[in-house]
């Protein structure tokens, strides 16, 4: 009997045609899917293949989602995105998602990512993937070149830092304030790029697409991989989106398995907010209460997905955001904006005085659209660095979508709680409306 | 061949600014570090080295963050950690990171000596401060000048003979 493993071990000892691998070993892995988008991917990769006179190892492991500079708002973007659209078309590309949304969630929602899967991701957030039980993380262009060119990637078996939450989160909390929570104890690196491994009953408990927020940040916290072991979710959310049945089974760390834990408490978690200008420098919302804001902003692959737009209408039901605030809504993807509109969720924010912008990364990057110059903001996304969304002189505020619409109304970075006081509890079960 | 100290913590944006990266690498590095030294990217010449706090290069996956370095001549990049990501692009690019868990007693401006393969920097004082070993497969990628050269190497076919 082989030595108790964890799930990255699992995942990497597979896709390097292993039977076991030990962390800080140095493996080759052979690569089940590759995502790339407009900015990282065509516009770095065409230029590279044709100076190589190299070909693309395999078509059908690759996915192009066009979610950067799309609408197209100025010149360069058009040159971008057209670049995009003329490779995929002569390569013939057979997954393309041009203008549907943003990557991470566009991929899963389509069937792309299954448990037991080795991807790569031309985007930092790519460990998005790991709440399907898949190791995925994310890489540079030229690393991508390497990848498209032999289907292959070398990678430094990791240590596992399993991030335990015990009991159950309170209404009006959510995976984005246990990753806040986290951020706040462990700091930006305090992954190391290792894989972290999200467990415990509060996990457990999580939605699919709050699963997707955890794994998403794990990008924040410096982890190469951010896993969640699949369980009946899991496999009821990849039913739900087309993939093929699969065996969960093998896919879960051992007891015993080596790594080092940390615990939390969901039960008392309130809810947590980083200041200007980490998504580390976090603190309770209760200390912030009385900060004024302009902008309150929900949005990007890590604070807009259906789940998101649905806490958002949660808070916003019956009320009006306050005078002085601009609210902009961008959902991550057209799917999940479509479910919302049908669910009335869209309705409730455009009634509470929100804007609707496209479903594509926006003002998250600051790479086309921007967030006012000198304007406080509270965003459900994931980066506050000083610039990140395209204002230097911005102040932006790190939020749950709970927090980023409380705030909206009240004019001021607000505690959710109290507003969903009294409420009925909804349903977070997808499709049903 | 002079060192420009930097802060913990220095992030991609800071690096490649989000609003550049629509631009060639030309632009980008116009407004490399401006947020963090802003004569920075006129001042600085061939041959200079970085020395920042921990955490360098943290957030996004841009590999402009790290080519733009190189486009500005640096040679090495010195700080006690990295973040993984940008790690892995560095070497990609062909910029050398070293680890160095004293790279904070390094001065701006300081001249030193960099040994990669030994995994030693020589100060202006003659002492020496250690650095992590680097894996011979990633040290030869700098070599080579990235990735992009060694792909060449292995898949063109050579020039046919006259």
């Amino acid at each position: 009997m082989s030595a108790p493993a964890t799930l990255a071990q699992k995942l990497v000892a597979r896709a390097a045609g292993r039977a076991h691998v030990l962390p800080g070993e140095i493996v080759t892995c052979r690569v089940d899917l590759a995502m790339f988008h407009d900015s990282s991917g065509p516009r770095r990769l065409q230029p590279m293949l044709a100076e190589l006179g190299a070909q693309i190892w395999d078509k059908h492991k690759v996915v192009l989602v066009i979610d950067h500079y799309v609408p197209e708002a100025d010149d360069e973007s058009r040159r971008i995105v057209r670049i995009a659209r003329d490779w995929a078309a002569e390569q013939r590309l057979p997954h393309v998602y041009d203008s549907l949304g943003i990557c991470h969630v566009v991929v899963p929602q389509h069937g792309h990512l299954r448990p037991g899967m080795f991807c790569v991701g031309g985007d930092s957030h790519s460990p998005t993937g790991g709440a399907f039980g898949a190791y995925m993380f994310g890489i540079g262009a030229t690393e991508m070149l390497g990848v498209v060119t032999s289907g292959e990637i070398w990678l430094q078996v990791p240590q596992t830092i399993f991030m335990q939450w015990n009991g159950r989160l309170a209404e009006g909390v959510s995976a984005k304030d246990m990753m806040l929570a986290m951020l706040g104890r462990h700091g930006m690196n305090g992954g190391a790029y290792q894989a972290v491994e999200y467990c415990g009953e509060a996990v457990r408990a999580l939605d699919m697409q709050e699963r997707m927020t955890l794994a998403n940040m794990s990008a924040e916290l410096g982890a190469q991989a951010g896993l969640v072991a699949p369980d009946e979710t899991t496999r009821a959310w990849l039913a739900a989106h087309g993939a093929p049945e699969i065996d969960t089974a093998p896919w879960h760390s051992d007891e015993h398995a080596p790594g080092v834990r940390h615990e939390f408490d969901a039960g008392t978690l309130a809810p947590q907010v980083a200041l200007p200008h980490s998504p580390a420098n976090v603190c309770g919302v209760d200390e912030l209460a009385a900060t004024r804001i302009d902008i309150a902003y929900i949005g990007a692959c890590t604070g807009a997905k259906l789940i998101d737009l649905r806490a958002a209408a949660r808070v916003l039901a019956g009320r009006r955001i306050a005078p002085h605030v601009q609210l902009m809504v961008a959902p991550a993807s057209v799917r999940d904006l479509a479910q919302a509109e049908a669910e009335g969720v869209m309705r409730t924010l455009r009634d509470a005085g929100a804007t609707l912008l496209p479903s594509a990364c926006g003002a998250c990057a600051g790479y086309g659209s921007s967030i006012p110059e000198g304007s406080t903001v509270v965003s459900s996304t994931a980066r506050n660095f000083k610039g990140r969304m395209g204002a230097a002189t911005a102040q932006v505020y790190l939020g749950s979508p709970y927090t980023v619409a409380a705030s909206a109304v009240r004019g001021a970075i607000s505690d959710a709680r109290e507003m969903l006081a009294g409420r009925a509890q909804s349903t977070t079960d997808e499709g049903l409306s | 061949m002079r060192t420009w100290k930097l802060p913990a913590d220095v992030d991609t944006d800071q690096l490649a600014p989000g609003a550049t990266m629509k631009h060639g690498i030309e632009v980008t590095a116009r407004h490399c570090l401006e947020s963090v030294r802003p004569e920075f990217a006129l001042a600085v010449r061939p041959g200079d080295v970085i020395v920042a706090g921990p955490h360098f290069g943290i957030g996004s996956s841009r590999e402009q963050a790290a080519s733009v370095l190189v486009h500005l001549g640096l040679v090495a990049v010195i700080a006690p950690s990295y973040s993984g990501l940008y790690f892995r692009n560095a070497f990609n690019v062909g910029l050398l990171l070293l680890t160095c868990p004293e790279a904070g007693r390094i001065d701006d401006g300081e001249a030193l000596a960099v040994d990669a393969r030994a995994g030693l920097i020589t100060r202006a004082d003659g002492s020496t401060l250690r650095c992590d070993p680097i894996p011979a497969f990633l040290l030869d990628m700098v070599d080579a000048g990235g990735l992009m050269a060694q792909l060449k190497r292995r898949l063109m076919k050579p020039p046919e003979r006259p």
